[in-house]
């Protein structure tokens, strides 16, 4: 039943920053909302009994996809408005509503935690970390190999696009 | 554990909330935003199914779509540095050069 409460509380909290996150103007705020809604997302692939699916969530989509937005967004920013806009980062309107939303996420971690009643459903049962990796390198060893060529080729994408050279070499052609 | 049909619920509402970011909005960091909410989404029914048999299929599955993500953002976002080094906006109905 608390596993039930702890489920939807998340999900309120997933949906809301997901539709702040959508309609911001300023693309920093976005990304904040952007975090707690992942986060959210992590507390229900827990209360799901998937606690490595939500350790994934948090480091991958969390810790590396935000940051990268985030380095953009930094790099695109570049310029005299930009000190003008981080300044209006830290007034408290803009970080009270998702330092409210995380912490409601925060409590319902600790419940969770401390009253350790989230696998006590009919059916719930804990996937294992161990069972996860015994299929993923069994059954679906070719997908590990399609996505390893995936991420390389992705690697070499983003390598071309992001080199200055190609911007160059139009200024050329259009100065020539 | 949570029924398995609200968290099919809660999947689509999310997936849903992304599908009217990408088609409201026109700023493509946050066209990629949405597209990331969108991943989520299916990932979660993913898990949820996982979960409901008790196989651990739904996490293989879960990190196949991690590995997607990770790669269209790498990639995206390399389109738009280089979207905002040569047009000076962000704006991709701006960007439809292909059609002239």
């Amino acid at each position: 039943m608390t596993a039930l409460i702890l489920f939807y509380v998340a999900g309120f909290v997933t949906l809301a920053s997901a539709i702040l996150a959508i309609t911001r103007t300023n693309a920093s705020h976005a990304l904040i909302y952007m975090v707690v809604a992942l986060l959210a997302i992590a507390v229900i692939f827990f209360l799901l009994g998937s606690p490595f699916a939500a350790a994934l969530q948090i480091v991958v989509y969390a810790g590396a996809i935000v940051v990268l937005f985030l380095f953009v967004v930094m790099m695109l920013n570049l310029g005299k408005s930009s000190v003008a806009r981080e300044r209006a980062l830290l007034t408290r309107g803009i970080w009270t509503v998702p330092t409210l939303l995380a912490l409601v996420l925060f409590a319902v971690v600790v419940f969770a935690l401390v009253s350790g009643d989230h696998e006590s459903g009919a059916q719930a049962r804990m996937i294992e970390p161990k069972e996860v990796g015994i299929a993923l390198y069994t059954k679906y060893v070719l997908a590990v190999e399609l996505a390893g060529v995936l991420l390389l080729a992705a690697l070499v994408g983003a390598y071309h696009l992001g080199r200055r050279y190609l911007l160059d070499r139009r200024e050329e052609e259009e100065s020539s | 554990m949570p029924p398995t049909e609200h968290v099919l619920v809660l999947a689509l509402m999310l997936f849903c909330v992304g599908a009217v970011g990408v088609l409201v909005r026109r700023n493509i960091i946050f066209i990629l935003l949405s597209l990331e909410f969108m991943m989520n989404a299916c990932a979660m029914a993913f898990i949820a199914a996982g979960a409901k048999w008790g196989q651990p299929d739904g996490q293989v599955m879960f990190m196949l779509i991690l590995a997607i993500a990770a790669s269209e953002v790498a990639v995206a976002l390399g389109i738009v540095i280089q979207m905002a080094r040569r047009f000076r906006t962000l704006d991709v109905d701006s960007v439809s050069e292909l059609r002239e």
